[in-house]
């Protein structure tokens, strides 16, 4: 072959690879950053590290360890109480709004953004506001002692078994507006023959919105779901700004217990074992719906 | 343009549906009140005075309005031992978000362009795999992050900090833009190739000048989850070039002496201000962009 | 480019040049703490001053939340990346774990120059040095069993600070029955363990305590005493507001500043807050130690690490812990601070009554070894056991588990934190 060729040959070569050369610095970082640092952790989690990483190898023995904390169980269960909670009510509101909101409202563009701002502010913001709004003695049950209704109680916020409610009412608050955007704009998106085929069939509104535009909202329920339960699951910074993890350790949560155990307990290998467990938490619910995502894709193809 | 199931009269005639406009508005109108409330407590307790706030009630307006919290939190409150209020810090988080929004918003255009409009075989696990990187929680990577960032030199400074957030974001960014050019038709790409156009024609030329709302989304969201962070803040740039919310904290979290509540409402309204007016003006681009398939299933 | 312009240009890149270089030469020291509140934040003022007019820069660190929670875990993170602060505000066992990890500087040769040795109780030294080499200069000396009193409240109900636990229990019913809180607390875990250390020690005595929770003795964690000590703690929980849970400690000073509470169980931190109301020990508020526990000191000692830095760094360095150590400035923060000198030879002078008398009191236990780390801070054993012992005492303080539960609980706690 003549030089002009190989040449040639070359750039064509870099031009057809050029997509993956453009692609390949961002899969880098997030094989490096990401599945890296996964395997770093999991690695750890099969040593004694206490303050900082400790490379020998002991098998089990953290797991053994973590089992053994009472404080992992009320993690545990704090999760699903919250996590259930906290998707099933929001996507249940989100598509409440949305829906409301879909009926022409004149004042749509103004509702909108009081609903989605809650999602602009850190949860040091939203913890610090809804920490003294529960308050009980400085926030809403003192107002409404003030206002005359004295037998009202709300002492959620310092009550062991309640207190995880709380976080559920100030992440709800903080997220249900991102929710509802996402179902307005998939309400939005629904062909309107469809309706207008079942109006004329004469159905009820009410049937028109079970039968057929909620089954066509499946893809926004999924999205809404996992955003959600990505949320619910990385919760550290809420329940910190809220609660502290308090009263005592009653709203403590993985992530508040991965963080303990780490850094402040000095017991990086039980700390990472719960990292562990907390990725194959979010494992179980990822990788079923990215399979379903995509390989529904090869079906419409 | 709202679902036509809307536009169905309900059964029982004119009355009833006037009931039913006023019981949506009614509902929707106490949601909003409800929704509101915290950011009314925020902002009334950050313009009382101290008394006021430990004598009244949170919800009354003030009896003597002040903004000296205001002008405290910007500009005298101390933040460890410079009192200087946030003005510094919040400089600091403009000047690692805009670089790491830009960044990450960038590549994820690119990523999604590939991944869409140049498929090669494994692109869909490709794609996967980067994806799962949105849901990784951020304390598990602290101190490997740390070793990382130490060995290339750039721990505890800005530029760290945003090598962190863009490798964060890559994750959401790619699959907004990702779901947005799969909905992009195809003919006008393969026509522009007839024509001659190579690959960073074709984007710059076609894709990016239509991808004005996805940007948009992707923007808001990436601004706001960067501007909103702590812990990486605080553990890869403590100290002189700490972004916002790690002085917002040491504002607020000090365990001595009288609490300035009022003081810490502002400082708290001041690090929310940017993410709030980005919202705000910007909101109905973001319905908008989403229905562009930022979402979509 | 013109020459003019050109030359311009390469004269300031000069100068830029130039000046990092000098820069990078001054005398630098960056300091992590949590000392953000205005109190703490101007005695800390004091050694940044005194530096500055050594021609050394303070670069401050700050990072608040949990009580050094989180400066712990940015300190992680500095050190994983091989850039460590110059120094770091610690306590206790995190200081010995440092020093495991071998990052920390050999102040040896500071110590030697200026006797140390002499002039720090043995008791802090267990913390301030490891592996015989001192790596830590203390700045202060904060004591953990005390009560502090409203003296009106007192008088108005005719109560002398109580000097035994039957003395205590009638005082508080005293105060209960006039319709005032008796005892105000704020219901965080290290406030809730600050309680457990003084009723330990009453309870028990030194020994006992020291059996207990320093050396982690599981007989005696699990005896009948210890049992006692766990009813003891729901007695005190009776005397307590409804509205204690989360509570700062500080909010629950402020109740017995204001006459609505009698007693507050708090370390000599708390006396800041009474300062700073404008009230008088001895004439607005008594101190005293907790009843029971006299002549003993449960301590904690807020300590500068110093940590292994490149040899440009070190002369400040040296500076800095020679700093923190000047008698003048142990004087001049422990009074703004509330705590006492960690030197036992700096002057009594400056400090108020309730200062003189801690000062006392720690020259007095020291002397007779009746000087002890206290648990709730870190002192007494490594944060691992201390933060199990943290859960079982506030679960139990919080009603969700009997005395009997809590003292397995505790053996379990601390037999599986090692």
């Amino acid at each position: 072959m003549t030089t002009a060729t190989t040449i040639d040959s070359t750039i064509g070569w870099l031009q057809r690879q050029l997509p993956k050369l453009v692609l390949a610095p961002s899969f880098a970082v997030v094989l490096l950053f990401v599945y890296g640092f996964i395997l770093w952790t999991i690695y750890l989690s099969f040593t004694e590290s206490k303050m900082m990483p400790n490379y020998g190898f002991t098998g089990l023995s953290a797991y053994a360890r973590l089992w053994a904390q009472p404080n992992w169980y009320v993690a545990l269960q704090n999760l699903g109480i919250f996590g259930t909670l906290y998707i099933g009510i929001c996507i249940g509101l989100g598509l409440l709004l949305a829906i409301l909101l879909d009926q022409r409202i004149r004042i749509e563009g103004l509702l909108r953004p009081i609903y989605l701002y809650p999602m602009a502010l850190s949860f040091i913001v939203t913890g610090t506001a809804w920490q003294w709004f529960l308050n009980p003695g400085l926030g809403l049950e003192k107002t409404m002692h003030e206002w005359g209704w004295t037998s009202f109680t709300f002492d959620w916020l310092i009550n062991s078994d309640k207190a995880i409610y709380t976080i559920v009412i100030a992440a709800v608050w903080q997220s249900s507006g991102f929710v509802m955007a996402i179902f307005l704009a998939g309400l939005r998106g629904i062909d309107s023959e469809l309706i207008r085929a079942a109006q004329i069939d004469g159905a009820s509104s009410f049937a028109i919105y079970r039968r057929i535009v909620i089954p066509m909202l499946r893809p926004v329920f999924l999205s809404a779901f996992i955003v959600l339960a990505h949320m619910a699951i990385k919760s550290y910074d809420l329940v910190i700004a809220l609660t502290g993890g308090g009263p005592g350790r009653a709203t403590e949560v993985p992530a508040t217990f991965m963080y303990s155990y780490t850094f402040t307990r000095n017991q990086m290998g039980v700390g990472a074992a719960s990292a562990v467990i907390m990725l194959m938490t979010i494992a179980a619910v990822i990788v079923p719906y990215l399979y379903s995502e995509l390989r529904e894709r090869r079906h419409e193809q | 343009m709202s679902s036509s199931a809307a536009a169905a009269p309900v059964a029982g005639g004119v009355g009833t549906a006037w009931l039913w406009r006023v019981a949506i508005y009614g509902a929707l109108l106490l949601f909003a009140v409800i929704y509101l409330l915290p950011l009314f407590v925020m902002l009334v307790t950050s313009f009382k005075t101290l008394d006021e706030i430990r004598g009244g009630d949170m919800l009354q307006l003030p009896q003597q309005p002040t903004i000296e919290p205001w002008l405290n939190a910007w500009g005298t409150a101390c933040i460890g031992l410079t009192c200087e209020g946030l003005k510094g810090y919040f400089w600091n988080s403009i000047r690692m978000v805009v670089p790491a929004v830009a960044i990450s918003t960038l590549l994820g255009a690119f990523n999604g362009y590939v991944l869409t409009k140049w498929r090669f075989p494994g692109h869909r696990l490709i794609f996967a795999m980067m994806l799962f990187g949105c849901f990784i929680p951020f304390q598990v990577v602290l101190v490997p992050m740390a070793q990382v960032l130490g060995k290339l030199g750039i721990a505890n400074s800005t530029p760290g900090l945003i090598l962190v957030h863009v490798a964060y974001g890559l994750g959401f960014t790619t699959l907004f833009f990702r779901n947005y050019y799969e909905a992009f038709p195809n003919e006008l790409i393969k026509a522009a190739m007839i024509d001659g156009a190579g690959f960073f024609r074709i984007f710059f030329r076609i894709l990016l000048p239509s991808s004005g709302p996805i940007i948009v989304v992707t923007v808001i969201f990436q601004f706001t989850n960067i501007w909103n962070d702590f812990l990486f803040g605080a553990s890869f740039a403590a100290g002189g070039s700490s972004p916002m919310t790690v002085a917002l904290n040491n504002l607020v979290s000090s365990s001595t002496g009288v609490k300035e509540y009022n003081v810490h409402m502002a400082g708290a309204m001041i690090a929310a201000l940017p993410t709030l007016l980005v919202y705000v003006l910007a909101g109905r681009y973001f319905v908008r962009g989403l229905m562009a398939g930022a979402v979509k299933g | 480019m013109t020459k003019n312009r050109l030359a311009r240009l390469l004269g300031s890149a000069a100068i830029g040049i130039a000046l990092t270089f000098s820069a990078a030469e001054a005398a630098e020291v960056e300091v992590l703490h949590w000392w953000t509140s205005g109190g703490e934040a101007a005695a800390l003022n004091v050694l940044k001053q005194d530096l500055e007019s050594k021609g050394i820069t303070w670069k401050d660190m700050p990072v608040a939340g949990g009580g050094g929670e989180q400066a712990m875990t940015v300190l992680r993170a500095r050190v994983a990346s091989g850039e460590p602060p110059t120094a770091v505000q610690m306590l206790g066992f995190d200081i010995l774990d440092w020093g495991k990890e071998g990052v920390v500087a050999d102040l040896n040769e500071v110590a030697a120059a200026e006797g140390w040795d002499g002039v720090v109780p043995l008791a802090l030294q267990a913390f301030s040095k490891y592996d015989g080499k001192w790596i830590a200069s203390p700045v202060n000396v904060h004591s953990t069993n005390w009560i502090w009193a409203n003296k009106a409240v007192f008088d108005k109900l005719g109560i002398a600070p109580p000097t035994n636990w039957d003395e205590f229990i009638a005082a508080a019913d005293k105060i209960k029955a006039s319709g005032l809180t008796a005892i105000a607390h704020g219901g965080q875990a290290w406030q809730d363990a600050t309680i457990f250390d003084s009723v330990v020690l009453t309870t028990g005595g030194f020994d006992f305590y020291k059996k207990a929770l320093v050396d982690l003795d599981q007989e005696t964690l699990g005896s009948d005493t210890m049992k006692t000590v766990f009813d003891r703690m729901s007695q005190i929980r009776g005397y307590l507001d409804p509205n204690f849970s989360g509570r700062d400690w500080n909010l629950a000073s402020a109740m017995v500043i204001k006459g609505e509470a009698g007693m507050q169980i708090m370390g000599d931190w708390a006396k800041g807050e009474f300062l700073n109301a404008g009230q008088k020990p001895g004439q607005d508020f008594l101190c005293f130690r907790f009843p029971g526990t006299q002549g003993n000191v449960t301590f904690n000692s807020d300590q500068f690490v110093l940590f292994a830095v490149g040899d440009e760094q070190k002369p400040a360095q040296v500076e800095l812990a020679k700093a923190i150590m000047a008698p003048t400035f142990q004087s001049a923060f422990n009074v703004v601070k509330g705590s006492v000198p960690a030197r036992t030879d700096v002057s009594d002078e400056a400090f108020d009554d309730c200062g003189k008398k801690a000062m006392a009191d720690l020259k007095e236990a020291a002397g007779a070894n009746h000087l002890i780390g206290s648990l709730a801070h870190g002192h007494a054993a490594p944060a691992a056991v201390k933060n199990a012992i943290y859960d079982v005492v506030t679960n139990h303080f919080n009603g969700s588990i009997s005395s009997e539960e809590a003292v397995k609980q505790l053996m379990a706690a601390v037999a599986g934190a090692q």
